[in-house]
């Protein structure tokens, strides 16, 4: 489908409404609101959603954000959750419980917490058995919602609060785990990392193409945090784009096994322009700490050199 | 009237679970049970049934899924065992917080450390106060009965409960009985259909569940989910009269087994009643007022009708196949124990914790327990009521 901003907003109004408690210059909103405005008006979605940030500030009783069906039980299980209800429509549809003429579609929601830590398993059977799904990571790179722990979503050096930038051990040791690539070892029929960059374009068309692919799908997509990076709010945006344009956070998709990078940038920009403004990583810019923006950057070089050569031998 | 046949527990328990035809199973294989999503796996593939059957890949998974499933608007069963159900814990609490009326069998095994696959209650006591109801089974034919009524209690409006329906790992499980089982029209017609009132599924009211709740409502959802817990003793009983008049066969939320003139009796659940009626019958034989209290639904806890039931004896042993290891004595000991000095019920009472791991129960260790409750009759103040039966000496 044609991609068009102001129509859809137009035409498609928010399935995700205003009032919930999410922080000024979160990642998060956006992204869920976007890939929302990614179903057919006249389809229903039930929504199952990890503990998490965007849990607990969306629907706390009696008021909730979604005007979709919502469901969430607790951190690590969003995608069997939504693999039941998904079940159960499968279920009902055949025995004709269910009204012939309607379409329900199944989203589920997680931070990087619930998705690439605890919710693992869960999202990892849900996968391999073929629900008919989306699961969507919402990717902020710690464990916001308790107050800035490491996850394995942290980039390495990152300061948060369980892996500090100490005397001796200058933030977390360790490198970001690869949860998309993970994703694509399972062989789903779509598997997408993106962010909200370029006017939405990118995750609108992702979320659709995730949204009406039968079987199990995958969306990876950047949720920066204000509180957790240390960045101004209202930067929310150019923190997206930095992450694109330096290739920390490549936009790309798996469709039945093929690579294709959606957006390469014309000049690679240098990690500093992404590191600079966030707080997280202040320490790295103290006279004697250049060999750890040096190695942030060969990471980020040799991961997108692998995602070009994938996407060369996959064709 | 009525189907004879020959079944172990599981295959019991799955057959119900093939009549109630569920429209989502998910379940996690572990012994004891596994027989059971092994049976209803075949049901489903050879399109006996028209269940989803979603093999998870770990026993939280499988209660997520049924949770999921059951608030989309379906009926979800599962079946599980010990360390299963302790894997579950998390989302069982869920389960019952969202008022979701699912229906488990649990095949009740030793919990873990050490590892251990044989029976013992120790699983089902780690979800007492989990907002379940909780049945259990004596025999095959229980297992079967008692999971034919559960979606008919569970589901009504008053209660809104989960329910599991309990029977000991191997004993009952995997030991072939004689059994009468209901034709399948007989029980749709008394299962019936499943019409929920709030359900995801439904487009034209779309409905957000499970909320973060704090301090303004929490309180009174769980009074809510304590009022229906009351409920549903009267719910369980309404049920039990139905399913007297379909097969004749009765239930109550407490059997008494010779206990109306009893001076001693023993307190028990699952398939050690069955060995205890043989004693108490072989004790009356010899003039002995032995009786039995077997308790088959323990969450509500009937705790009137057992203070009623044992008012006339003068000693009763609570057995419990679980230590509560908290120096005092077993859990349902203290169930009885606390439900007694309620209602007025000052009988000297004594907790027996026996059978952990499989450690198998014999008829001569029943009835040691019934002769120390001869001596035990004639004290003022009982000085040891935290005790073991069949525990090794060496």
């Amino acid at each position: 489908m044609a991609y068009n901003m102001k129509e859809i907003v137009a035409e498609r109004p928010s399935r995700f409404t205003s009032g919930h408690r999410m922080c000024a210059g979160c990642g998060a909103p956006p992204v869920a609101r976007m890939i929302l405005r990614a179903l057919k008006p006249e389809d229903h979605a039930v929504i199952a959603n990890a503990t998490g940030c965007m849990e607990v500030s969306s629907f706390i009783y009696p008021y909730t954000s979604w005007t979709d069906s919502y469901i969430h039980t607790a951190f690590e299980c969003a995608a069997a959750t939504c693999a039941g209800a998904e079940a159960a429509y499968k279920s009902m549809k055949k025995q004709g419980k269910l009204p012939k003429d309607e379409h329900t579609k199944f989203i589920a929601f997680g931070g990087d917490g619930g998705t690439y830590d605890i919710g693992l398993q869960s999202l990892s059977g849900a996968m391999e058995r073929g629900h008919d799904m989306t699961y969507v990571c919402y990717d902020n790179g710690a464990y916001m919602n308790t107050g800035i722990q490491r996850s394995s979503a942290t980039p390495k050096f990152a300061d948060t609060t369980t892996s500090p930038a100490g005397t001796v051990i200058p933030g977390k040791m360790q490198a970001r785990k690869d949860l998309t690539e993970i994703m694509e070892a399972h062989h789903l029929p779509y598997v997408a990392q993106t962010a909200a960059y370029m006017n939405f374009k990118d995750l609108y068309e992702k979320a659709e193409k995730a949204i009406y692919t039968e079987g199990p799908t995958f969306l990876n997509v950047l949720s920066p945090c204000p509180r957790g990076w240390g960045y101004p709010t209202e930067d929310l945006m150019e923190i997206n784009k930095l992450a694109v344009e330096t290739c920390y956070w490549p936009l790309y998709e798996v469709e039945n096994g093929k690579y294709k990078i959606t957006y390469k940038p014309a000049k690679k920009l240098p990690i500093e322009e992404f590191l600079k403004p966030q707080k997280r990583f202040k320490h790295l810019f103290k006279p004697g700490n250049e060999w750890m923006i040096e190695e942030f950057q060969k990471e980020v070089d040799r991961r997108w050199e692998d995602l070009l050569k994938l996407e060369q031998i996959s064709q | 009237m009525g189907i004879r046949e020959r079944l172990s527990g599981n295959e019991a328990a799955a057959t119900a679970m093939k009549q109630i035809n569920p429209d989502v199973v998910a379940a996690f294989p572990i012994t004891p049970s596994t027989e059971i999503p092994q049976y209803f796996s075949t049901f489903v593939d050879n399109g006996m049934v028209d269940t989803e059957f979603v093999a998870v890949e770990s026993e939280h998974s499988a209660m997520s899924a049924c949770i999921g499933a059951e608030a989309a608007g379906a009926r979800a069963m599962t079946a599980t065992s010990a360390n299963g159900l302790s894997l579950m814990w998390e989302m069982i609490y869920i389960a019952s917080g969202m008022r979701l009326p699912i229906v488990m069998s649990l095949v009740n095994r030793a919990v873990s450390g050490p590892l251990n696959i044989h029976n013992d209650h120790s699983d089902a006591m780690g979800v007492r106060d989990s907002g379940w109801i909780m049945m259990f089974s004596e025999t095959n034919q229980e297992a079967y009965d008692n999971l034919l009524m559960a979606h008919r209690i569970a589901e009504n409006e008053k209660v809104l409960l989960p329910l599991m329906v309990c029977q000991d790992g191997f004993i009952t499980s995997h030991a072939i009985e004689n059994i009468e089982l209901l034709e399948d029209e007989k029980v749709k017609e008394f299962v019936g259909e499943y019409h929920p009132k709030h359900y995801l599924l439904n487009k034209k009211e779309p409905i957000a569940m499970g909320p973060m709740d704090l301090q303004a409502f929490l309180f009174e959802h769980k009074y809510q989910q304590a009022e229906a817990m009351r409920e549903a003793k009267q719910v369980i009983l309404d049920v039990a009269k139905d399913f007297e008049k379909l097969t004749g066969r009765k239930y109550g939320l407490i059997e008494e087994y010779k206990l109306e003139d009893a001076e001693i009796a023993i307190v028990c659940m699952n398939s050690t009643a069955g060995t205890t009626k043989e004693v108490v019958d072989s004790l009356r034989e010899k003039g002995i007022k032995a009786g039995l209290l077997k308790i088959r639904v323990f969450r509500p806890f009937p705790a009137e009708e057992i203070a009623k039931a044992l008012s006339n004896a003068k000693a009763v042993a609570v057995l419990d196949k679980a230590d509560s290891l908290n120096g005092v004595g077993g859990a349902l000991f203290q169930d009885v124990a606390a439900g007694m000095y309620v209602n007025k019920n000052n009988v000297n009472l004594v907790s027996y914790i026996y059978g952990i791991g499989g450690r198998d129960t014999t008829e001569k260790e029943i009835e040691s327990v019934f002769n120390d409750l001869i001596e035990d009759s004639k004290k003022d103040k009982i000085e040891n009521p935290y005790r073991y039966m069949g525990l090794r000496k060496e």
